[in-house]
């Protein structure tokens, strides 16, 4: 459970990133944080693993203050996976790789082992075990670094941009993933521009603009919402768009997901017939 | 990173701003040589308490404060190496003049650092480029030089990122024993190491590709 209460954060530079964040993440929620760039967002789920302590208020990771516990405490819980996988991946190989976090929460030998090869059997890594992570393709890397943090099974996983760079395969992978992680009762914060890709996974959103939240709902209401979406510079899904603009027809107005669509639209075809 | 916030230039006028950039530059270097040259206490004292009328005059005490504290653990560094070398190499004993060489050693760091800081605080890359050109130095050394120049803060916000990265998986910089400490180090600088490769690699394409070279 993660609890925000009026959370402000100002940066040594006197920008205030943050202006009185108040949310709660229950257990086992996915949560997609989106709005435009400087809106506060990575800013905002860095505080949930104590990397940037509130300036004011307090975040409550399990009701426990982040400013009483350290980055490595919170860390066992609440996993972080980077935008840009080149900011971490530093070992000879991808086994190494994945070994340097289980080291540093200091489990044993044994586990160190099982747990490795569960998490490069969970993401296709296997056959690059002794490979320099250096020479894989950025989606591999990007998926090392993921399985990196996966390694240690944490209740939460915090991921930053994890669609940038990928291609249209990769992207269902990471969604089917997610859907296998949503299973496991896990937590998942998603902090994206991908707007396609939210509404592929219909999660809870919360819109973000300089340093405030302005929406905080379901997929479905926040991404069909012409007015607030302009505000935070994104473009309504595809899908929302065709609906909307054929909205004389009499099709509905909340539908981002592919599948609700064709639905809707045999229905109507098959009245016709 | 508090070294390299004290580098970062940032847009404000005062009479140090507005100096032409290569007086500014010809006093650093005068400091320079004259740290290097002399030795004694009292000089590099002078040489220090030179500095601070500059900065408290382009009102950077703040930022130039952050660099002096960052610099102040190389600083203590070279004070305990010196004392140890003196210590082991002249038989288990100390003199007081090899104690008042250590602290030499110490403030000839501490004024390079505090002078170089107030340099960069207050001149601008662009002026700063502008300023070698206009003395003739070689148009390919002034742009390398003010682009490293340039790449300073980028290079710090990078190595905070870095440094987050390592902290989200377990990483405890300030634990351990001193060499574990050092060892520490190892997984934010081989990152920081390969992306500043990548990133001149694609800063020479990107420079290739221009006509303008």
């Amino acid at each position: 459970m993660i609890e925000v209460e009026n959370l402000h954060f100002i940066y040594p530079s006197n920008v205030e990133a943050l202006k009185g964040i108040s949310l709660n993440i229950r257990d086992g929620e996915f949560v997609a944080i989106m709005g435009q760039n400087g809106a506060g967002k990575t800013t905002l789920v860095k505080h949930f693993n104590g990397l940037l302590k509130p300036s004011r208020g307090f975040v409550k990771i399990n009701s426990i203050e982040t400013t009483k516990t350290s980055v490595a405490e919170l860390a066992k819980n609440i996993g972080f996976v980077f935008q840009n996988p080149d900011h971490q991946l530093f070992s000879e190989t991808v086994e190494e790789e994945i070994a340097f976090a289980l080291k540093n929460f200091g489990f044993k030998e044994e586990v160190v082992k099982k747990r490795i090869d569960w998490a490069m059997n969970l993401l296709g890594l296997s056959q690059y075990r002794d490979t320099s992570p250096f020479l894989l393709s950025g989606g591999e890397r990007k998926r090392v670094a993921l399985a990196s943090v996966l390694a240690w099974n944490p209740n939460t996983l915090i991921l930053d941009e994890p669609t940038i760079g990928q291609d249209h395969r990769q992207k269902e992978n990471l969604r089917q993933f997610i859907i296998q992680m949503q299973t496991q009762k896990k937590t998942i914060v998603m902090v994206t521009h991908d707007v396609e890709f939210v509404a592929e996974c219909n999660p809870r959103v919360l819109l973000m603009r300089d340093g405030e939240i302005i929406a905080d709902g379901k997929g479905t209401d926040i991404l069909t919402n012409q007015e607030l979406l302009t505000k935070s510079s994104i473009v309504l899904p595809q899908i929302a768009q065709i609906f909307q603009e054929l909205s004389c027809f009499g099709l509905p107005q909340n539908i981002i997901d592919i599948y609700d669509a064709k639905n809707i639209l045999i229905q109507i075809l098959e009245k016709k017939k | 990173m508090s070294v390299f916030d004290g580098l970062k230039f940032r847009k404000v006028s005062s009479p140090i701003h507005n100096l032409d950039p290569r007086i500014k530059f010809f006093y650093v270097i005068v400091i320079f040589f004259s740290a290097i040259l002399f030795n004694q206490i009292i000089v590099l004292l002078t040489l220090f308490l030179m500095t601070i009328p500059f900065v408290l005059l382009a009102h950077v005490q703040k930022e130039w404060l952050r660099s002096l504290r960052g610099a102040a653990f190389l600083a203590f560094f070279i004070f305990i190496v010196n004392i140890a070398s003196s210590y082991f190499t002249s038989g288990y004993s100390l003199t007081a003049n090899q104690i008042e060489s250590a602290i030499a050693m110490t403030l000839r760091f501490i004024v390079l650092a505090g002078s170089f800081s107030v340099f960069f605080l207050t001149t601008s890359p662009d002026h700063l480029g502008l300023a070698l050109e206009q003395s003739h130095v070689p148009y390919e050394f002034a742009f390398a030089f003010t682009t490293a120049v340039r790449f300073v803060p980028v290079l710090a916000e990078e190595a905070q990122t870095i440094m987050d990265a390592q902290k989200a998986r377990g990483l405890e910089m300030e634990k351990g024993s001193f060499l574990k400490k050092i060892r520490n180090y190892i997984p934010v600088l081989i990152p920081l190491i390969v992306s500043s490769i990548r990133r001149s690699l694609e800063l020479a394409e990107a420079m290739e590709s221009s006509i303008d070279h």
